[in-house]
């Protein structure tokens, strides 16, 4: 295809994409250097039905107007955000490092930093889920394979609920069943002998029920993608191999496996990119007290009384930065083989 | 035919009587009332009673929604405003005082305010800026058959209550005899800025930002709320206010601070195990350490009127709002609200609230900064109250989240 039909041809999703993704992106790294303007807090008095007249402080906003007026954006502070305790806490570390009582103390004191405390759960939350989800779909996909034609439709279908459910219904729903007096709860008591086993009090419970709900809600993406690739593994080679005596497992192995390998980078990418921004589960299972992530922190800034658009922008940049690290080696691979196809 | 005339006849009155309403409200010239509110009972109540204020050049629209407060700043930072009437309370205002969105009401409360009293006008540097019309505050509901089965007197204080909790599990009575709202988050945070207005102490040191809150009082605080919790469902950093009301619907509970606006729904029953509804006592809130003043704050809901929108839009959604609170609507709704508007005879729903009231609680603090500290509370105690934290640690997260970010919000 010639240079300018190719250009032609991508750029309306060009357009799109530099409106949608690349402006929005530019906007966030912006914002996330700036915080609000110094504000210039006056005494005045105060009469509520309730305790009658108190003295209290207020915004000058007819002055803070005017500093609005000259500087929109607020105050620049570079990367001020991005140190402060709430983000990369470069001085509370610093403290940390330069006294402590050993490794412990250091990993627990850094533990208690809010973005450390997030990026703990979400990297444990990737690292799980992902590869558990994987297998679990291919193996779902494997099954769903040889089930006769005659249900392969309705079986097909009750493996993707998962995935049709929406994410926050659908951690909700596991969030009452694990109740105590929920089915999974109520059941897990008897099963353990335990009358005060509750999943949702430990903080090592909570996380593996969030662990649990992100394998359920994500090997249904795994089954579709390998439930596909199946398809397309040659019979010939298959037949072949059963010829020379393979079993099941030595054809899964030899021959399946290595023909979905590309389709499994494919998986990967997607479902780490997809599990670095859980989010929902933690606000189904009402999971904070026990388990964050960079999404939750984002949201924490910018709901409530007093919304914090700097801090949630660098957030923001911390969990693109982030994707990117966790993408790399994926990335360079695929890079790597593309290369190696053209040459 | 005796039907066709009965049908006709009530018909017809009812007809008389919507004639009526329209009639009393009697708004004059043309506006839009366009009404943004938080989403319960007494505010749908109020917006459909603003409702018939709609003639003949005059429209009325209202949005209840949860939404509410990440609505109010945006929508009313636009001119013309997308709504000329926000539904407030003691926090949500602060975010509209600080970003300068609500007029002053004082002309409008000279011509069109003949109904409302002193109290309820809420003034910010002499001018009054909203119209409270209910107030709120969590306070003590115990059940009087286990108390009595105990052989203990009504909790005046957080030490009788953690007594009694004591005696009633010693006694075999209920496992898990407490319940507080210790959701992570707003309510969280709200059970521990009810219990440190209960010691008397400020949160910021006077006319400035800076926060107060390490001190005995703090620790104190802390203390009394983990305290509490060995009483408590093993869950107890699950449940927030509609899940402890649940629990102690279901009779698991004996005592627990609930705020009053729950109290109807309490008294109405639905849902309660057999026993629970009759037993259950309204009290004031509790007192802490020695002190006199209940440990909760006070809240009142209010209207305010938008500063980007036409005058003839705010004469009239002040006049449409002045009718949905009238003292009418009152008369005929008591048990929906602790209501501050003239004629209101408080039922048996609102003894609590009133209790608590007249007892000297403090109102939530107007602060522009309360917000950040309420936020930093929210996230900074969970892991305190959960047991993995002592309460100097929890003291001084708070505090470090909270210079953090009153630093990013340009008020340190």
């Amino acid at each position: 295809m010639p240079h300018k039909t190719f250009f032609a041809f991508i750029l309306p999703s060009l357009i799109a994409m530099v409106l949608f993704i690349a402006l929005p992106i530019v906007s966030v790294v912006v914002q996330s250097f700036h915080v609000e303007h110094g504000r210039i807090l006056v005494q005045v008095e105060s009469c509520q039905p309730f305790g009658g007249c108190t003295t209290e402080t207020r915004v000058d906003t007819a002055a803070m107007a005017e500093l609005r007026e000259e500087q929109p954006m607020g105050r620049f502070n570079g990367f001020g955000t991005y140190l402060n305790r709430g983000h990369l806490a470069v001085d509370e570390i610093g403290a940390i490092l330069a006294n402590n009582n050993g490794i412990g103390d250091i990993v627990t004191r850094i533990y208690n930093l809010p973005l450390y405390k997030a990026l703990a759960f979400t990297l444990v939350f990737c690292f799980v889920v992902t590869p558990i989800a994987m297998a679990l779909g291919f193996v779902i996909a494997l099954a769903v394979n040889t089930v006769p034609k005659m249900v392969k439709g309705p079986v097909i279908f009750f493996s993707l609920l998962p995935m049709i459910i929406t994410p926050l219904i659908g951690s909700l729903i596991l969030y009452w069943m694990i109740q105590p007096n929920g089915i999974i709860g109520a059941n897990l008591r008897v099963l353990f002998d335990d009358p005060t086993l509750s999943l949702r009090q430990s903080p090592l419970l909570t996380w593996l029920s969030l662990l649990f709900y992100g394998v359920w809600t994500n090997a249904p993406f795994s089954f579709v993608v390998f439930y596909a690739g199946l398809q397309t593994v040659p019979a010939d080679t298959l037949e072949s191999a059963m010829i020379d005596g393979a079993s099941r497992w030595e054809r899964i192995r030899y021959v399946v496996i290595p023909h979905l390998a590309p389709l499994a980078t494919f998986v990967a990418l997607v479902q780490l990119m997809d599990n670095f921004r859980v989010f929902e589960p933690i606000v189904g299972f009402s999971a904070e007290a026990n388990a964050t992530s960079l999404s939750w922190l984002i949201f924490n800034d910018l709901s409530g009384d007093a919304q914090l658009f700097g801090s949630a922008g660098a957030t923001s940049v911390i969990t693109i930065i982030g994707v990117i690290i966790l993408l790399s080696p994926v990335l360079v691979r695929t890079w790597r083989e593309f290369n190696h196809k053209v040459v | 035919m005796k039907l066709l005339l009965k049908t006709t006849v009530s018909l017809g009155v009812l007809c008389l009587t919507a004639g009526a309403a329209f009639a009393d409200c009697g708004i004059e010239g043309t506006g839009s009332v366009r009404i943004l509110s938080n989403d319960f009972e007494a505010l749908r109540l109020i917006n459909s009673t603003a409702e018939e204020c709609a003639a003949d050049g005059i429209t009325v629209t209202a949005n209840a929604t949860a939404e509410h407060k990440n609505l109010q700043v945006p929508a009313l930072s636009i001119n013309p405003a997308e709504y000329s009437v926000a539904v407030v309370a003691n926090n949500s205002i602060v975010p509209l005082m600080n970003a300068d969105l609500i007029r002053p009401l004082d002309d409008l409360v000279a011509e069109y305010g003949a109904d409302l009293q002193p109290n309820q006008l809420i003034k910010i540097d002499g001018k009054t800026m909203a119209i409270a019309f209910m107030g709120n505050a969590q306070h003590l509901f115990y059940r009087k058959d286990i108390l009595d089965q105990a052989g203990i007197a009504e909790p005046k204080s957080y030490e009788d209550i953690l007594a009694a909790a004591e005696k009633i599990k010693a006694d075999g009575l209920m496992e898990y005899p407490l319940a507080a709202s210790d959701k992570p988050g707003w309510d969280l945070a709200a059970e521990f800025v009810n219990t440190y207005l209960g010691t008397g102490g400020e949160f910021f040191a006077p006319g400035s930002a800076e926060l107060a809150i390490d001190n005995e009082n703090g620790m104190k605080v802390l203390e009394t709320m983990r305290a509490l919790t060995q009483y408590m469902d093993p869950d107890y950093l699950t449940f927030d206010a509609n899940g402890i009301q649940a629990e102690y619907k279901a009779g698991n509970v004996a005592m627990m601070v609930q705020w009053g606006s729950l109290a109807g729904d309490m008294l109405d029953g639905e849902g309660a195990a057999e026993g629970v509804v009759e037993n259950t006592v309204l009290a004031a809130a509790p007192v802490i350490d020695g002190g006199t003043t209940p440990a909760v704050a006070l809240w009142w809901d209010g209207f305010t009127i938008a500063k980007n929108i036409s005058d003839d839009d705010a004469a009239a959604s002040f006049q449409a709002m002045v009718h949905g609170i009238s003292p009418e609507m009152v008369a005929a709704n008591p048990t929906v609200a602790t209501w501050l508007v003239k004629g209101y005879e408080p039922g048996p729903n609102a003894v609590g609230v009133i209790a608590t009231a007249n007892a000297g609680a403090r109102a939530y603090p107007m602060q522009p900064y309360m917000g950040l500290l309420h936020t930093a509370l929210s996230a900074e105690l969970a892991e305190y109250m959960a047991g993995s934290e002592d309460a100097a640690q929890a003291l001084a997260d708070v505090k470090a989240a909270y210079d953090t970010a009153a630093k990013e919000g340009g008020y340190l």
